[in-house]
């Protein structure tokens, strides 16, 4: 599987050589020009899933395109997290299907295909290991290159890109919040994902970390157009970044469109959910 | 049902870690690091206990032997008791409540911020990545800490033996009867027994630490919990490898 993964990476591989790369000036630009990711599209099918008594999700179906940003946007406990991790696998639903480019993500051979990443709303930092071996990690264990140079040069463009190159040899314990989610973010992106998952990525974060998380966000949208998926509660995130809002309500989407279809919903659920909360 | 749920849940996690232990070279550097680890979280306190625990089993059968005129025998009681029992025991009592109990608190950490996950969306399995190394380094360690601990405990036996105006021997007369009562197969027992200890240490620790759900207080229940069943396990397997020790003759 590791031999697959390795040729599914390495296709990109001359593109990190700055000699090849065709705009191999910025450490940043190593890592947009290794992010040639498949436009995949998800496909959810009637997802239901309960923990008990309590039936999470009820039914969620949703189409999201290749290359579009979805936020599914949705109240506390709404199974907007629940929804989310089993998109990526950690969760088992008991009826219906997620299809990833067509294929069941439960199908044996679908990691083999695909790779999915995700930034946890904890961020799920190794604190044990620096911000470079954590953002490395997947590329070592998967042993995705044999130079251990590309792997650095790989990492360092990550980290550039999300604003935190020097901070290589810190460990997270070192760094804020903020920072530790745009160390996660990078981690993703380094995996080569063909679509990456953020659960409430600006929780817990000041005005101007929010901004820097959702302009990181539309910029893997409007750069690298890899499909993305952003569950939050964010309003104002969600009307930044998206391509379409899905709105998700006692475990089923209740509606879902473009920033300016769901700003002029008529559903009452929905104008209560997005009007200003202090006016 | 939760104690077959458990001991399910242990056999499949040993099974599973067997299997993962054909990356071991693989991921010797991981390995290297939870024996260095373990050896600076128990070098010095086990040498601190060996010492005193071999000078208390010389100090309470010492007098008593001598009063039958067989306080020469003091070394290989020492040794015998050191090396089948009280060696193995103690260096896994020192394992499981200095090294086990921070494999699980690391890892029901690692659970309950979501670390688990995260290694688990980068398709790397979290038995390997985590529990195999510390099953190996355990395994390994345990032995060697027990071979550490019982020649510190053999000198502390010595030392109360010397000093000891009611036993009185030379460091001459307690070794040689030392080494005519410890043989191979003696030394051999301990360590097998510390081998299975080392088994039954780190996937209980760490079987604990991967189920915790929850938060903080939760970690510290876990840890609790880990080392608790280390001890009862321990103790519990210690009469059944005995009892298989001596069917095979090997005691």
């Amino acid at each position: 599987m590791e031999q697959k993964l390795q040729e599914r990476n390495t296709t990109n591989g001359d593109l990190l050589d700055p000699m090849t790369s065709k705009e191999g000036n910025g450490s940043g630009r190593i890592l947009l020009d290794y992010l040639k990711c498949a436009a995949v599209g998800v496909k959810i099918d009637d997802l239901k899933r309960s923990f008990g008594d309590n039936n999470v999700l009820r039914g969620v179906t949703l189409d999201i395109e290749p290359r579009e940003t979805v936020v599914i946007l949705g109240k506390s406990g709404s199974g907007k997290s629940v929804l989310l991790r089993h998109i990526i696998g950690l969760e088992c639903p008991d009826s219906g299907h997620i299809y990833v480019a067509g294929e069941d993500i439960n199908d044996p051979d679908f990691k083999k295909n695909h790779v999915l990443a995700m930034v946890f709303q904890s961020s799920a930092l190794f604190n044990s290991l620096t911000v470079s071996e954590n953002v490395a990690l997947y590329l070592r264990e998967h042993k995705i290159f044999s130079d251990e140079s590309r792997i650095k040069e790989l990492v360092s463009s990550a980290l550039e890109i999300v604003g935190l190159q020097n901070k290589e040899d810190i460990l997270p314990s070192e760094i804020s919040g903020g920072m530790k989610r745009r160390v996660a973010a990078a981690r993703a992106l380094v995996m080569n994902p063909d679509i990456i998952l953020f659960d409430e990525p600006t929780a817990g974060l000041d005005p101007m970390m929010t901004r820097t998380m959702g302009d990181l966000i539309r910029d893997l949208n409007d750069k690298v157009e890899i499909t993305q998926i952003v569950v939050t509660h964010d309003i104002d995130l969600a009307f930044y970044v998206a391509d379409r809002i899905a709105i998700l309500s006692e475990g089923r989407i209740l509606e879902v469109g473009t920033p300016e279809e769901i700003r002029g919903s008529t559903n009452s659920a929905v104008i209560d959910f997005i009007k200003p909360q202090f006016e | 049902m939760a104690f077959f749920g458990i001991a399910g849940g242990l056999l499949g996690l040993f099974m599973e870690t067997l299997y993962w232990c054909k990356d071991s070279i693989r991921n010797s550097d991981k390995v290297f690091d939870q024996l260095y680890i373990i050896g600076n979280q128990t070098l010095p306190v086990g040498a601190l206990i060996a010492l005193f625990s071999g000078g208390v089993l010389a100090l309470q059968a010492g007098p008593t032997l001598a009063q039958f005129g067989l306080e020469e025998n003091v070394g290989g009681l020492v040794g015998l008791s050191l090396v089948k029992e009280i060696g193995p025991i103690m260096a896994s009592i020192l394992i499981a409540g200095r090294v086990g109990s921070a494999m699980t608190a690391e890892l029901a950490s690692m659970s309950v911020y979501e670390e688990i996950d995260a290694l688990k969306t980068m398709d790397i399995n979290p038995v390997r990545y985590l529990v195999m190394p510390r099953f190996i380094a355990t395994v390994i360690a345990l032995p060697v800490l027990v071979i550490y601990m019982n020649v510190i405990g053999w000198f502390g036996g010595a030392v109360v033996s010397v000093i000891n105006p009611e036993v009185h021997l030379s460091f001459d007369v307690y070794y040689r009867n030392l080494s005519e009562l410890v043989d191979f197969t003696a030394v051999m027992n301990g360590l097998i027994k510390a081998m299975f200890f080392g088994i039954i240490i780190s996937i209980a620790c760490c079987f604990v630490g991967l189920k915790t759900k929850g938060g903080p207080r939760e970690i510290g229940y876990s840890v609790t919990k880990a080392v608790v069943m280390s001890f009862v396990l321990v103790l519990v397997s210690d009469y059944y490898i005995t009892r298989i020790l001596l069917f095979l003759n090997l005691d």
